[in-house]
């Protein structure tokens, strides 16, 4: 394989992996203040033990974000340093107030949310989580105008084949970045919503039946009802604005080759990319049609219309795009009814002994808890295809009409970028499965209502914790 | 813009001196806790937790300066960003693979099974090993212009151990200033053993550097300059034999001087650092692109210098709360 391409696997696996950890932390650090503002103004110690559990999985998966993060940046230069060095006025400053207003905020009050909890003021102590939370969100704004930029560049000019900035107002606000700004953040609090809902029917189901466990399950499962369908809504608005700016992009979407009008909304099909046609369509008529335009009888974009005279393609690989659109509704459509559904279970009255009160987390049935442990992850799937969808979807611009993904890449030998792959590879996996295996570890453990630190293999003090227990 | 001169002078030497400020302080801060990782197999399981507790709140902000000194780099010199990384392509896969392993065991370690403590502790060595390691080579290489030959490989693997026992040794005098009792006497004498690789190392590159290249010969050693610049050696040796001395004394009564070798030691980065970006100034690749040559559009540079402004003294403010709410001591890290 030549480098751009094993390049190419390597950013996406890098920043897949990357992704998962900041979906996370973006709104779990919001989560944490509200458990830590409940503690504080109701007293009642359940939000504190819920703050006091999932604070670990946050520094877990923050810890995570870090180092895979700093593996990001340097990509940039060992793989990619064309991209720097046309659009790198642009991208440069977007990048330096990332690391400014939001890195060092994060990094440094994160220890003093971690541990300072007895060393500092309680004020102090929100204060921090507060800007950790901040500072997070922060991370995601400058880095999402970065990326909605390459989609959807303006406020610049070229001058000898450099990129030069003309106006950072309209840089910043890029006619995509509210949009996928929005989508993202909300992406990320369902993420969290279904994680937490998830490990807390876990810890349910293996008996920690807490009144901490009960508050984060609450919490997380009328988050996630009351987000779906703000996400669906914004995610209709993100695909008519991608309608207008990157039309190619919807037509590999919607898996539609020739410009027409009543375009059907395809549930499944095999797009051929030899042929240039679809195997196997199954669709529902008009639905594309009428989603896009809002008129059954409006006119979609086909593929057919970015093929140059002398047959250049021009347009993403279809099959990706189309696939991994699909995953990310299918995983909302999914999370719509989950979360209604526990929604009701919990929101029903019920009459025990002669009084009647809402069912809570008692309502939910066992086979509805399984299906939340099942969804533990299911906000990673819908993210991840989302990215897929829109950055695939991009290909072959890096930058959306100024530069191809070609002009940026290095020129180290492709056997170096094959072992440094493989490298990374090997190390990926190894830490999602430890993540993954730690986070139902410290649930089960939790459960038996065990501490989580101080446990010293030889050493005295957990000879006598153990002793003890 | 024009008040100041031309920004296109200008410009580029703010932000080298700001990116050359970021290195300082990353070698400085994240020096020392790699150097914790280093000495970490020498230590009792009790004294690897109280190691971890006395670099616990800081290590995340301290690789913080790692990204912005590639940040720098990037958004300033873009040319020059690119020439050096993919010269340095291995190296840098190394360190990120060393920092990842690394900065996850700090969790892992406490977080994971019991039984699989001891693998994290190995991660954790191992991390801060292959990230001094992939440094210091990456170090030699730099001073030797970025030519891959035998002579020059052979070098930067001579700088990656004296970067490496460099780190064990800022390492180690952190931990007495952290410590007490048995591990503080341990940390005096990890400091003891370690201080021939500070000698060693600073002692190879001040001669490499002008023996491989002219200009730097010229720099140092002809007058006035050699007269000038004279004071820059004499008080590294001093600096040197003061903590050879100091440390023959420690721990002492009182905990008296227990933070002098680690000032002294920051002491000595700062000055071999000073001699370094003396030596290599204007340059930013050796010998072939200076910071002039490789800067960004000034508009761009423009707008990051604001930010920067305003930013970098909270910045410094705020890590400077950070190291006085985990003052003294270290003791054990717990989340309430
Ligand atoms: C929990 C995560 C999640 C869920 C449930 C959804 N999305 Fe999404 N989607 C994302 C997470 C996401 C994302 C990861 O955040 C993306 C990738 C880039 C972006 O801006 O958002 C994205 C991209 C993305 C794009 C591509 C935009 C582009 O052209 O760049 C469209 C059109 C939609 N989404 C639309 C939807 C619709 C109609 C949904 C209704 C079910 C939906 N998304 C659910
Ligand atoms: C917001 C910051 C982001 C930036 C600056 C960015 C930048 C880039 C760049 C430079 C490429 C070209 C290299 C290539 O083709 O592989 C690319 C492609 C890609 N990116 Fe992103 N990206 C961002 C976010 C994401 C995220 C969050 C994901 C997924 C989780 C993602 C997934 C991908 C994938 C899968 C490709 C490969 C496309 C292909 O090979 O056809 N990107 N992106
Ligand atoms: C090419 C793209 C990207 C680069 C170069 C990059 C770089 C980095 C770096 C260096 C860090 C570590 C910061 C520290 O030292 O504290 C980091 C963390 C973070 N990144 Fe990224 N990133 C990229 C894409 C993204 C995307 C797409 C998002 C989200 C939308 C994101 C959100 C975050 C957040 C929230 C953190 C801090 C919290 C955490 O570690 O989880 N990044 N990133």
């Amino acid at each position: 394989m030549e480098t751009l391409l094993l390049s190419r696997i390597q950013f996406a696996a890098n920043i897949s992996f990357h992704i998962l950890f900041p979906t996370i932390t973006i709104a779990l650090g919001w989560v944490l203040l509200f458990f830590k503002v409940r503690f504080q103004t109701t007293g009642d110690q359940k939000w504190m033990d819920a703050y006091g559990f999932w604070v670990k999985i946050f520094a877990l998966s923050f810890a995570l974000g870090v180092v895979s993060g700093i593996t990001m940046s340097f990509q940039f230069g060992t793989n990619w340093p064309g991209f720097m060095e046309i659009v790198g006025n642009i991208a440069g400053p977007l990048l330096a107030y990332e690391i400014m207003t939001a890195f060092f905020l994060e990094a440094v009050f994160l220890g003093i949310m971690l541990f300072g909890f007895s060393r500092v003021p309680g004020w102090l102590h929100t204060g921090a989580t507060f800007l950790v939370a901040f500072g997070t969100t922060m991370s995601a704004f400058w880095i999402i105008v970065l990326n909605s930029w390459m989609h959807t560049p303006q406020g610049f000019e070229m001058r000898d084949g450099v990129a030069h900035a003309t106006d950072w107002m309209e840089i910043i606000f890029n006619p995509s970045m509210p949009y996928r700004f929005f989508h993202m953040l909300i992406a990320s609090f369902l993420t969290v919503s279904f994680l937490i809902a998830g490990i807390s029917a876990f810890r349910w189901l293996i008996g920690g039946r807490t009144s901490g466990v009960r508050a984060a399950m609450k919490t997380s499962v009328y988050a996630a009802a009351l987000l779906i369908p703000v996400q669906i809504l914004v995610g209709d608005l993100h695909g008519l604005n991608t309608l207008e700016h990157q039309p190619a992009k919807v037509a590999a979407m919607e898996g539609n080759w020739e410009t027409d009008t009543n375009v059907p909304l395809l549930l499944f099909a095999i797009p051929d990319e030899e042929a240039r046609e679809n195997r196997m369509e199954v669709g529902i008529p008009n639905l594309a049609s009428i989603i896009l335009t809002h008129k059954a009888d409006g006119e979609v974009p086909g593929l057919n219309d970015f093929v140059t005279e002398d047959g250049e393609v021009l347009h993403p690989r279809v099959a990706p795009v189309f696939w991994s659109f699909r995953v990310m509704i299918g995983t909302g459509v999914l999370m719509l009814l989950m979360s209604w559904s526990v929604s009701i279970m919990m929101l029903r009255k019920r009459t025990v002994d002669g009084v009647r009160k809402r069912a809570g987390v008692e309502g939910i049935p066992k086979f509805a808890l399984y299906g939340l442990v099942a969804m533990s992850f299911s906000g990673w799937l819908a993210t991840l295809a989302g990215w897929y969808t829109t950055e695939i979807g991009r290909q072959p611009w890096l930058v959306q009409g100024v530069m191809t993904t070609e002009m940026a890449v290095a020129d180290v030998p492709a056997a170096m970028v094959l072992s440094t792959l493989i490298g990374y590879l090997a190390i990926y996996a190894v830490l999602l499965v430890a993540y993954i295996s730690v986070i139902f570890f410290l649930a089960k453990r939790a459960s038996d209502g065990k501490s989580i630190e101080a446990r010293v293999p030889q050493s005295q003090k957990a000879e006598a914790i153990v002793a003890a227990e | 813009m024009g008040m100041f001169g031309d920004p296109a002078v200008w410009l580029p030497f703010v932000f080298a001196a700001l990116m050359g400020l970021s290195i300082l302080i990353y070698v400085v801060l994240d020096g020392f806790d790699l150097g914790v990782g280093l000495l970490f197999p020498l230590a009792t399981p009790d004294e690897k937790d109280r190691m971890i507790a006395s670099i616990g709140p800081f290590w995340d902000a301290n690789e913080t300066w790692l990204v912005l000194a590639v940040g720098l780099l990037l958004v300033a010199f873009p040319i020059a960003h690119g020439t050096i990384l993919t010269a340095l392509y291995l190296p840098v896969a190394i360190m990120l693979t060393g920092l990842i392993l690394r900065g996850v065991a700090f969790e892992f370690r406490v977080k994971a099974p019991t039984s699989h403590k001891e693998r994290w502790n190995w991660a954790f060595f191992a991390g801060s090993a292959m990230t001094s390691v992939s440094q210091g080579f990456m170090l030699g290489m730099y001073i030797m212009g970025l030519q891959f030959t035998w002579a020059t490989i052979a070098f930067a693997l001579l700088t990656s151990v004296f970067l490496t026992v460099g780190y064990s040794f800022i390492g180690a005098t952190w931990l007495i200033g952290k410590t007490e009792d048995k591990l503080q006497r341990k940390s005096v004498e990890w400091a003891k053993g370690g201080i021939w690789g500070i000698i060693l190392g600073i002692g190879a590159i001040s001669l490499a550097s002008p023996l491989t290249s002219a200009r730097i010969w010229d720099k140092w050693l002809s007058w006035p300059e050699v007269f000038v610049l004279s004071p820059l050696p004499i008080i590294s040796v001093l600096l040197i034999a003061g903590l050879w001395y100091g440390l023959r004394r420690l721990p002492a009564e009182g905990d008296k001087g227990a933070w002098l070798p680690f000032s002294g030691t920051i002491a000595l980065f700062v000055l071999a650092f000073g001699g370094l970006a003396y030596s290599f100034y204007p340059y930013v690749v050796p010998e072939k692109m200076t910071i002039y040559e490789a800067a960004s559009a000034p508009e761009s540079l423009f707008i990051i210098l604001i930010g920067t402004c305003f930013v970098l003294p909270a910045i410094l403010l705020y890590t400077a709360l950070a190291y006085i709410v985990f003052r003294g001591k270290a003791t054990e890290l717990r989340y309430d």
